[in-house]
């Protein structure tokens, strides 16, 4: 399978995106129905051309094809076949592959499940993905080809860097792109709001599941992300506020407000112009994010190959896609406060107010992320942002988000009654305290932990009560609607989420210890017993494991094997032992030999408990079924049915316009 | 950049960024003999030190996870393997021994490596605008969200549309 | 108007990250600028390389500059400098102190003779103690030290003909019409 006819697939794909990308825009500008109508034929053959491309490089990686340069520098003769599938997108090159991928599954998807929408709508939102497509698809054949030959052919290649080669790893990166990606259409659908004056007042509605889906794919991704950085890199934390993760999580934040503010405007009529804001900003942090990660413009964990021409063509892409929506919203945007009004108490209020925080949120994670490239414009040194400015900033920001949680779901659109709210502060703001007190005695008065139980007694009361109301009034069957317990899980997870961090980080205990063989080491009720290390071997490693017992008491808990390992290639590469739990991990790291002649002695190892760790990516799978479950709802496949005047109408009034 | 000196150590550097490339068999020899001699000279993050207490370790931890290694920039001190990690790791222990302060351990490597070894950024009169730009656009925010408020509470007053809920769930407000 | 305004506030961001390449061109990112310039360098007395009875101590060297080279024998970049080094020594017009890092004395020597030896004088830090206090956390490393004794110059990374020519030599330059 040549390499370049992956190539020339990706031209063609380029071709197809371009008339793809202009030729409905046009059409829907002039009412021209056959330019219109190219959208979704060239959408499914730009799909076509990338997919084979994909397959291409693919191919090439589980054929060994060493031919190929960036399959010579990420993967090698004893790499296992699931691992040379996932160094495909394990560098610079093969990840934008996937990206405009990903891109085009979403375009599919979209031109499949799009038949009811008007067609000048329609072949807008079709279209801005097509303009979005050009610009990845110029990028990748200008500036990063995956299939640059290597020639003369070296026998072997190098190697997938081994903190890729971890399933996290393999599962982390296409999810969080179809996370990213997927706010594309959230943003193509806004763009063709504003380009066509929202005519159709019902865009939102269609947008929501969309966003919902994304926002969802987002959270499994950052979830998996964080999940991979705990058992791979070893020391047992799970975020670290690193520049790539702020990334990813600004977009997060600014999609959490989407999907709520989509919400009020759909249902309510409110609020366009911000849910029409949020979803470029939404796309644009994504896009940022992928900036960030290729220019070298900042230091961090994930610095794909920095090259001042790929940074330079990125932001060019950025300014133009982001520039030009900013612009068109200035112009566009709708100006008159239309749709329904509400009171202070109200639930748009209380959704207002969670966006702000959400918002500002972002706001500070990207100062705080681009403040040292700040200090280097102006001089001022190099300054350092981590965790204790974000780690101290965000709980402070997501407080009222927490505390007002609750009354969400209780308080009415438009204007609230304030009794039903008193109830839900008793009931819950009791029940919290009350599991509070108890928790203070469990967990040493340690004020972090205490503040945990009860948030998640606080947020999980107020759901439980909810769900109660509407159990007790509603009919069976008309109970729970998919958008509402959607709602009613992210909101539970929310609390979980909160549990897990607030107990983990200030109940863990971390402890290097030095250990003989027959040792025992007691952490936090367990006993530890080190039982000596040995050689073993992989497909492309060979490694010291160590085997450690654990007991509790008298019962075994388990038996733990924490490996060194050492890559063909020379990299060294530590491997943790976890044992997971429901409401705690044991963690072993090990470290050195004593004496390096005499693998069979003491070694020093790294010994952890930590409680509730896995709340915290529990929490995070909640939200996420939360999101998938509210994007599922009936609602929102009704079909609709455009009467064809209709369409005449705006064709008519688009082509006065 | 000065990758081989660091990159055995700096574990999470780089997706793709660091692996040697093999591209000639007497590089390639010595690529690996160097990495083995690095894996040699590659000092742990895992160190036993003779704690005098638990709360001494915790803070110990507490204070080297809130330092950069000037090496791996991309890790604690706490977690980097870097030789000069472990060399200040041992300073920081020896310093907490002769009972200094986290104030004065922190200020003892900020002369010697500036600012950027704290994760934690000093309140100078450069970063005020780090420390205090979200509180200005949260309030800000909070004040375009009050205006919003306010003008929708009047229309809605004079406009008595309260009461009619979305109809599509048979009266649910929902 | 207020429409406008996340338009302006993204184009200030695009600004900055324009900034941002075209500073990554000219700069090393990992470089740490170091607090200790213009400043007095820290007191040392480290060991003869040649010599391990002999200790060189900072007043030894106070009176004339020097050019303070931290090398090891591990470093592979000071293999990238070395020639620089050597092609250098003689037209620098101050002396070439080799610092050995972190290094055990055989294999140090053995490097040096296998890839030649531009020092004018050699002092060795195995335990790197030293090495923390100029604010060095790797090799190779250069200090311009006047003959007050203050470091007026630091260059991060391996010395090439380039940065010799643009930035050492003008610094060397300086500090030496202060004190012919």
């Amino acid at each position: 399978m040549t390499p370049e006819l992956g190539q020339l697939a990706l031209i063609l794909a380029l071709l197809l995106a371009l008339a793809q990308g202009i030729l409905p825009l046009i059409g829907a500008w002039r009412g021209n129905r056959a330019l219109m109508a190219v959208a979704r034929p060239a959408a499914a053959g730009q799909a076509v051309f990338v997919a084979i491309a994909f397959g291409i490089l693919v191919w090439a990686f589980v054929h060994f094809d060493f031919s190929v340069r960036y399959v010579a520098d990420n993967s090698n003769l004893a790499l296992p076949w699931y691992y040379r599938i996932a160094a495909v997108w394990g560098a610079h090159e093969g990840s934008l592959l996937l990206w405009i991928f990903i891109l085009n599954v979403w375009t599919v998807a979209l031109a499949a499940f799009s038949q009811k929408l008007p067609e000048v709508f329609a072949s807008r939102v079709l279209a801005v993905m097509g303009l979005i497509a050009v610009g990845f698809l110029a990028f990748i054949i200008f500036t990063s080809d995956p299939f640059g030959r290597l020639l003369p052919m070296p026998g072997d290649g190098g190697d997938l860097n081994p903190v890729l080669q971890d399933p996290g790893m393999t599962f982390h990166p296409p999810v969080l792109y179809t996370g990213y990606v997927g706010f594309s259409v959230a943003f193509a659908f806004s763009i063709a709001a504003l380009l066509g004056g929202e005519l159709e007042q019902a865009w939102v509605r269609w947008a929501r599941p969309w966003t919902n889906v994304a926002w969802a794919f987002l959270t499994c991704g950052i979830v998996a992300g964080s999940w991979w950085a705990y058992a791979e890199l070893g020391w047992g934390g799970w975020w670290f506020w690193d520049p790539v993760e702020n990334a990813s999580f600004m977009p997060w934040l600014v999609g959490l407000a989407l999907i709520h503010a989509q919400a009020v405007t759909e249902k309510r009529g409110s609020l366009r112009a911000w849910t029409i804001l949020l979803s470029i900003f939404a796309f644009s942090l994504s896009l940022l994010g992928t900036f960030l990660v290729r220019s070298g413009v900042l230091t961090s964990v994930h610095a794909f190959a920095s090259d001042p021409r790929r940074g330079v063509f990125i932001l060019a892409f950025l300014t133009i896609v982001v520039g030009g929506s900013l612009l068109l919203y200035a112009l566009r945007a709708p100006k008159v406060a239309g749709g329904k009004s509400f009171k202070l108490m109200s639930r748009e209020t209380v959704l207002l107010i969670g966006n702000l925080m959400f918002a500002v949120a972002a706001a500070m994670v990207l100062l705080g992320t681009l403040f040292p490239l700040v200090g280097d414009a102006l001089n001022m040194g190099r300054i350092s942002v981590g965790p204790p400015y974000f780690g101290f900033l965000f709980p402070l920001l997501m407080l009222p988000v927490v505390l007002l949680l609750p009354f969400g779901p209780f308080l009415r659109w438009g204007k609230s009654d304030t009794p039903i709210l008193k109830q839900v502060l008793l009931r819950a703001g009791i029940a919290a305290i009350a599991c509070a007190i108890v928790a203070a005695f469990f967990v040493d008065g340690q004020p972090r932990a205490i503040a945990g139980v009860a948030s998640l007694v606080w947020l999980g009361v107020g759901v439980a009560l909810y769900a109660a109301k509407r159990w007790r009034e509603m009919p069976r069957g008309r109970r729970y609607p998919a958008e509402m317990a959607g709602m009613l899980l992210a909101h539970l997870g929310v609390g979980v989420f909160v549990a897990g961090v607030l107990i983990t980080e200030s109940l863990s205990v971390t402890s290097d210890v030095r250990m003989a063989p027959g040792q025992t080491q007691h952490i936090a009720g367990y006993d530890f017993r080190f039982d000596g290390v040995h050689q073993t071997t992989g497909p492309n490693w060979r490694a010291d494991q160590g085997v450690v017992t654990v007991t509790r008491g008298s019962d075994l808990v388990g038996v733990m094997h924490p490996q060194k390992r050492t890559y063909l290639r020379g990299q060294v590469q530590t491997e943790s032992a976890v044992d997971a739990g429901l409401f705690r991990d044991l963690y072993v790291a090990l470290g050195e030999p004593m004496d390096t002649a005499n693998i069979e002695g003491a070694w020093s190892l790294r010994l952890y408990y930590k409680p509730f760790v896995r709340w915290i990516w529990g929490g995070g799978l909640l939200m996420m079924l939360g999101g998938f479950t509210c994007a599922a709802d009936r609602r929102f496949r009704i079909k609709r049915i455009v009467e064809s005047e209709t369409v005449e109408v705006l064709l008519v009034q688009e082509t006065h316009a | 950049m000065r990758a081989f000196r660091g990159s055995a150590p700096c574990a999470r550097m780089g997706l793709a960024a660091i692996v040697p490339r093999a591209q000639g068999a007497l590089l390639q020899t010595f690529l690996v003999a160097f990495l083995l001699l690095a894996s040699v000279l590659h000092a742990q993050a895992i160190e036993p030190m003779p704690f005098t207490s638990h709360a001494q370790e915790l803070r110990f931890q507490q204070l080297t996870a809130q330092l950069r290694c000037p090496m791996c920039q991309n890790e604690t001190l706490a977690d980097s393997n870097a030789p000069i990690a472990r060399d200040l790791r041992n300073q920081i222990f020896q310093q907490m021994q002769q009972g200094k302060s986290d104030e004065e351990i922190k200020q003892y490597l900020v002369a010697r490596y500036s600012d950027y070894v704290l994760y934690d950024p000093p309140l100078k009169a450069g970063t005020v605008l780090l420390w205090f730009g979200p509180l200005l656009i949260l309030l800000g925010g909070a004040g375009v969200v009050l205006m919003a408020i306010r003008k929708r509470s009047r229309t809605a007053t004079a406009a008595e549309n309260l009461s009619d809920s979305e109809p599509a769930e048979h009266g649910d407000d929902w | 108007m207020s429409r406008l305004l996340p338009f302006l506030g993204f184009m200030l961001l695009v600004a900055l990250f324009g900034f941002g390449i075209w500073w990554n061109t000219g700069h090393d990112p990992q470089a740490i600028p170091s607090p200790l310039l213009n400043k007095p360098a820290p007191a040392f007395a480290l060991p003869k390389l040649y010599e391990p009875t002999v200790t060189v101590s900072k007043s030894d060297l106070l009176g004339k500059p020097y050019l303070l080279n931290v090398f090891a024998s591990w470093c592979v970049e000071c293999e990238v400098e070395h020639p620089v080094l050597q092609a250098e020594t003689s037209t620098l017009g101050v002396l070439l102190v080799g610092y050995d890092y972190k290094d055990a004395p055989e294999d140090a020597k053995r490097w040096l003779s296998e890839h030649g030896n531009p020092y004018g004088l050699l002092i060795a830090d195995q335990p790197g103690q030293t090495a923390i206090d100029f604010g060095v956390y790797g090799a190779p490393e250069s200090f311009l030290i006047d003959g007050k004794g203050v470091i007026r110059y630091k260059h991060i990374g391996p010395l090439t003909a380039d940065v010799v020519a643009t930035e050492l030599k003008p610094a060397i330059a300086a500090v030496l019409k202060e004190s012919p």
